[in-house]
């Protein structure tokens, strides 16, 4: 162990005095606090922190002193220089706090400014409601199936029970391809996707849901298109009976237009079902409160309460024998509903001219899915 | 059919409380299609009554008209001062005379006004004014049976059978028998559990040699025929009031006593009958097919050349009408005609429909005929022609009776009386079963175990099946008894991936800022003239419908362009200049020259493999396509900056964007198409370069083409097929490996011919370039003095990666030289440094 230095200087450490510290610690605490920007607390950490701070210097001091007096010291500029060193990290934090603020303050934008830089897509209502129609049908368990639009007179009448000059051909007027009898026409309904689909699957069950594109010679106006769309909902399967019918139209009804709507079915004619049936759909809108209430007129049903929605009936055993399935094992239902007239009711589209016309002012608001 | 209540009411005892309204639900629930309720004499309300004409004077006015200046006693002390510009009554008359206060038909307010020099008190009336009939050469003047018991002054309604209703009842074809008030009146009685007094069931006299010959040629088309003779009818007598008003709220046009009596009878039983002017019949009657060359003054003044399929209803003189659809002029009903030949006959749907339909002539007579009539009617509904004739016209009726009967007997129908139940899912017993049929008018014949026979009723030809008669069962009972539950649904395939495929397709055309719209698939010629289609371009094999809307577009669309260019245009000319649209739907393309003609298999069975086979044999290619077009700005100018015009690399870039959305590997390359800009053309292809398949074009339309359809000068479009893009699809897509190791980047600027394809050096470096290459992208193309004309530079970047170690940059370069030489030896690709 050495001796002590004995050339010890009191002048030269007199900047160890306890006072000289406080003192030392107590600027440099009152100009972190002065300190309003970080560039001047900069400089202050320069000046009070710093290699030639006087803690600084002080500190360097220490060393010199006899050792009894090293640890008194020692901890008295430690104590100070440690509590600068908190006050400017904490008085560091608080200006960059402000000047992050301040900044963010500044780099405020308008979030409102339009950003229509592209333009929007959207998807024909036409093909999201079959979409849709498809998924309440698939949801269940149903395929789906197609046939073609060119199709030939066998697949759209014969086969379907519509004999050569039944007057149900002349109900639906029929674009011929190429000539009257050239056998060929454009499809006037999806029924046809019937007698396609039981003769490629030749065994029931079949339980499909057949949408499409379908033509009658009507002229374009406000209520009618040549080519307007179908979907054909056909069944066949052993014990299937018109109560399946009821039920299935029911749970369609309830997809499409709410919990608890529920369909109707009014006697009619189908050469390709017998039982027949036109489908009414209890009105969504007003569920029936509009009958007799003139007070409450509903648009929707025109106050009936009942809206026409489309046609069905058990798959007549001569259709089943044309497609080749025993009529005598299986049974069937079918059902078939015009899109265009049901987006009209669900969505209140006034006029048909809009459907086809492929203005984009119409499409737009469907958007995507519907 | 129009149907008069008050008309139902004579055949149904109905009561005196249900209204037409409920009457109508209840045909409904019944299975009529009842479109309308007409009210009858609703709008006609306050003092309406039977006036005399006391004494009148004839003014003859400045206008050349004459007025009757009239005092009409209408109950009143004073008698009524009525001005009327008909002058086709006489002193004493019974006429209707609307009061003051009283309002018309179409609102028409009657009041006292001054009018050529009188103050009329009231209105005389017309039919038409009444709204019950045609105008009838000036007003209504009733008959003293027509009057009765009124007087004066009374409520002139009841005289007019006023309130009546009229329901318009849309007959479907299978319910012939609803084309009359006997059928709706059946129907209606059955549905309001009333009895139901048959009028063709009347006492009618036998057939016997003495009438009228006739000879029935044709079996087939003509199994029945009777012929009923009137003589003496008196050509002045005047239909009544009750037969014009019925027959105009049917819908018909009163015309003579005779031919209104028929067509009286016609609307009440549903049996049409011709009436014949005896005197100008010249010898027996032949039903017969006309012959090759024979022709036909119909009625309505036209000179028809008949089709040996006609069936006809000749005489010595030749043909004297087609039957069932229009008589002939020389022998009709005129007003001279004393003596009337009445015929009733049967005729055969088919061949009565085939003549209407060619002849474009469908009548009252040819609708009924389609649909089938009663084969047992004719004898009562001649009848019925005669005995109105006798009473209303003052003929006697011939003894002879001509009543030819040919007919087959009809089978009957085996039915279990458990089917009903069975295919409804509602229980009804056999005895309801029973009852509901015996309804219907069928006679029910029981058999063992169950079955019966069941007879259908004359009037019936729709029922021939036992699905036919549960029907029947269901419908009387009502379809609100069925209860609803769902079926138990197997396993099935849902949604096919082809239409997987299709929506994913549209989702991503509509998501990438495209509107769909559905064209009408109709186009002509002129079309594809204006896409410079050349003239053996296979998308000018169109097929032709033989019926069009419109004769300027016949053709069915090989392609989705023309009309999705016009709704463009369309869009464009309402206000929307920048667009981006697109289509999707099937185009048609024929397989084969020759004209067509698809075969018409037996339906009694499966047609066999060869019979199905030739039917899609006879039908187009009906590919799905997917078509789109911009115009105007892809981008818009705004606060962000300028904008960008669509250019023909987006109508490239939705392609990608279609083929990306299936998974499908396109490829693309220059190509000159129309209707495209030659030099701004791209192919798109599918599948392995040896045996690739062009799915279709992008690009910036030809300027012609802008030009010819009235679009904005680089309007750009793409069409595809749908079909090879879902082929393409990769069916199960191999996980890449994510390396996490660093990424080795090279930047390359080659300079290459400027003619060479951009895609065909990226092929070249990705090829050269080996395995640790991760990816290309072309990031700048310059063209310019430093690397000369004719030339390019293009820039890639290459990002090298390796899956289990970092690259050094020894590797990288190695890499990068090799993928730079392969760009060298391929496309002489020179590298800038």
């Amino acid at each position: 162990m050495s001796a002590p230095s004995s050339d010890y200087d009191p002048v030269q450490v007199s900047a160890l005095q306890p006072e000289e510290v406080a003192r030392a610690r107590d600027a440099a605490l009152a100009a972190v606090a002065a300190a309003t920007t970080l560039e001047e607390l900069k400089a202050v950490r320069l000046a009070h922190a710093g290699d030639r701070s006087p803690l600084a210097l002080a500190n360097r001091e220490i060393g010199a002193l006899p050792p009894a007096a090293k640890a008194d010291a020692g901890q008295r500029v430690g104590a100070a220089r440690g509590a600068v060193r908190a006050a400017l990290e904490q008085r560091h934090a608080e200006l960059e706090a402000e000047r992050d603020a301040r900044v963010l303050v500044e780099e405020t934008v308008d979030v409102t400014l339009p950003w229509d830089r592209r333009s929007r897509g959207a998807r024909h209502p036409l093909t999201t409601i079959v979409e849709r129609i498809a998924d309440v049908f698939v949801s269940l368990g149903y395929e789906v199936a197609e046939g073609p639009e060119v199709e030939a007179e066998w697949f759209n009448f014969d086969a379907l029970n519509i004999p050569p000059d039944h007057p149900a051909r002349t109900m639906q007027d029929t674009f011929f391809v190429e000539s009257a009898d050239s056998g060929v026409v454009l499809r006037t309904h999806t029924s046809p996707v019937q007698a396609r689909t039981m003769l490629a699957k030749r065994t029931p069950p079949i339980y499909v849901i057949a949408p499409g594109r379908t033509y009658r010679t009507d002229e374009l106006d406000a209520t009618h298109t040549p080519v307007f769309s179908q979907v054909e909902g056909l069944v066949v399967d052993e014990g299937i009976t018109m109560a399946h019918l009821k039920g299935t139209l029911d749970h369609f009804g309830a997809a499409m237009f709410g919990e608890g709507i529920v369909t109707r079915l009014r006697p009619s004619y189908f050469p390709f079902t017998e039982p027949s049936a036109e489908v009414d759909l209890e009105c969504f809108v007003c569920r029936g409160a509009s009958v007799g209430d003139p007070d409450r007129p509903c648009r929707t049903c025109s106050s009936e309460g009942w809206i026409e929605w489309g046609g069905c009936g058990m798959v007549n055993p001569r259709v089943l024998v044309a497609c080749g399935i025993d009529p005598h094992r299986y049974t069937g239902f079918a059902f078939g509903m015009g899109l265009e007239r049901t987006l009209m009711f669900r969505h209140g589209v006034e006029d048909m001219r809009d459907m086809v016309e492929g203005d984009v002012r119409f499409t737009l608001p469907f958007g995507m899915e519907i | 059919m129009r149907v008069p209540v008050s008309w139902l009411r004579e055949h149904v005892a109905l009561p005196a409380d249900v209204s037409a309204r409920g009457l109508a639900a209840a045909l409904v629930r019944a299975g009529l299609e009842v479109e309308t309720v007409e009210d009858v004499g609703a709008d006609l309300t306050g003092p309406l009554v039977l006036g005399r004409v006391l004494e009148f004077v004839d003014e003859p006015q400045k206008n050349g008209k004459t007025i009757r200046w009239c005092q009409v006693d209408v109950g009143n002390p004073e008698p009524q001062g009525i001005v009327c510009g008909a002058l086709n009554f006489a002193l004493g008359d019974a006429v209707v005379v609307a009061l003051p206060g009283s309002v018309l038909p179409g609102g028409f307010a009657i009041s006292a006004r001054p009018t050529y020099g009188h103050v009329s008190a009231g209105m005389i009336c017309s039919e038409r004014e009444l709204a019950i009939g045609e105008e009838y050469g000036g007003i209504l003047v009733l008959t003293p049976a027509e009057v009765g018991t009124a007087r004066p002054g009374d409520d002139a309604r009841p005289l007019l059978g006023l309130p009546d209703a009229v329901l318009d009842v849309a007959v479907t074809p299978d319910r012939g028998y609803c084309l009359s008030v006997r059928g709706i009146a059946r129907e209606t009685a059955t549905a309001f559990g009333l009895p139901f007094a048959d009028p063709a069931r009347r006492p009618v006299p036998a057939g016997n040699d003495a009438g009228w010959p006739v000879v029935l040629d044709d079996p087939v088309g003509c199994d029945r025929f009777v012929a009923r003779t009137v003589r003496g009818i008196d050509p002045a007598a005047p239909s009544p009031l009750w037969l014009r008003t019925r027959l105009h709220l049917a819908g018909m046009r009163p015309i003579s006593l005779a031919v209104d009596v028929t067509n009286h009878v016609m609307l009440e039983l549903g049996q049409p009958i011709h009436g014949y002017d005896r005197a100008r019949l010249r010898g027996p009657i032949v039903v017969r097919r006309a012959t090759a060359g024979e022709q036909l003054q119909t009625l309505d003044g036209t000179r028809r050349a008949l089709d040996v399929d006609d069936l006809l209803i000749t005489d010595s003189s030749g043909p004297i009408g087609v039957a069932g659809v229009m008589g002939g002029a020389s022998t009709e009903l005129h007003e001279g005609t004393t003596d009337v030949v009445v015929e009733a006959a049967h005729f055969e749907p088919t061949t009565i429909a085939r003549s209407a339909r060619r002849h474009r002539l469908p009548s009252e007579a040819s609708r009924r005929f389609e649909r089938g009539v009663d084969d047992d009617l004719a004898p009562a509904a001649a009848d019925r022609v005669v005995q109105l004739l006798v009473d209303l016209a003052g003929g006697t009726a011939d003894p002879g009776v001509t009543d030819l009967d040919g007919r087959v007997a009809r089978e009957p129908i085996a039915l279990d009386l458990g089917y009903p139940a069975r295919l409804s899912g509602y229980p009804f017993a056999a005895g309801e079963v029973v009852a509901r049929l015996t309804d219907v008018g069928c006679r029910v014949e029981p058999a063992p175990d169950g079955a019966a026979l069941v007879h259908a009723p004359s009037w019936r030809p729709d029922l021939t099946d036992p699905a036919d008669l549960v029907e029947e069962v269901v419908r009387l009972h009502g379809y609100d008894a069925i209860p609803s539950v769902l079926p138990p649904v197997p396993a099935t395939d849902g949604y096919s991936r082809r239409e997987q495929h299709v929506v994913v397709v549209s989702r991503a055309l509509a998501g990438a800022g495209f509107v769909e719209v559905r064209s009408y698939p109709f186009v002509g010629e002129a079309a594809f003239d204006a896409l410079g289609l050349p003239a053996d371009d296979p998308r000018r094999r169109a097929l032709r419908l033989a019926n069009p809307l419109s004769d300027e577009e016949p053709l069915l669309r090989t392609t989705l362009l023309p009309g999705l260019l016009a709704t463009a245009r369309r869009n464009i000319g309402r206000g929307f200049a920048d667009l981006a649209l697109y289509e999707m739907g099937l185009v048609f393309r024929p397989r084969h020259e020759g004209p067509l003609r698809a075969p018409r298999p037996d339906v009694h069975a499966r047609p066999s493999a060869e019979e199905l086979a030739a039917l899609d044999a006879a039908l187009p290619d009906q590919p799905a396509h997917v078509a789109a077009v911009l115009t105007g700005a892809a981008e818009l100018p705004g606060w962000w900056g300028p904008g960008r015009p669509a250019t023909w690399a987006d109508a490239v870039e939705a392609a990608r964007v279609a083929a990306r959305a299936v998974d499908a590997p396109i490829r693309v390359r220059a190509a000159q198409v129309a209707p495209w800009h030659p030099g701004r053309c791209a192919q798109v292809v599918i599948g392995d370069p040896a045996a690739e398949q062009v799915v279709g074009y992008a690009g910036e339309l030809h300027p012609r083409v802008c030009a010819a359809l009235g679009l904005p000068p680089r309007t750009c479009a793409m069409e595809l097929d749908v079909a090879p893009l879902a082929a393409y699809a990769e069916p199960l897509t191999p996980a890449p490996h994510v390396s996490t190791f660093p990424v080795a980047t090279q930047d390359v600027a080659l300079v290459v011919d400027a003619a060479v394809p951009a895609a065909e050096v990226e092929a070249a470096l990705r090829a050269g370039a080996g395995g640790l290459l991760e990816s290309v992208r072309l990031f700048d193309v310059y063209a310019g003095e430093q690397v000369g004309e004719g030339r390019r530079s293009l820039a890639f970047a290459l990002r090298f990666r390796a899956s289990d170690r970092t690259l050094t940059v020894e590797e990288a370069t190695a890499a990068r030289d090799a993928a730079v030489a392969e760009a060298a030896a391929r496309v002489g690709a020179v590298q800038r440094t």
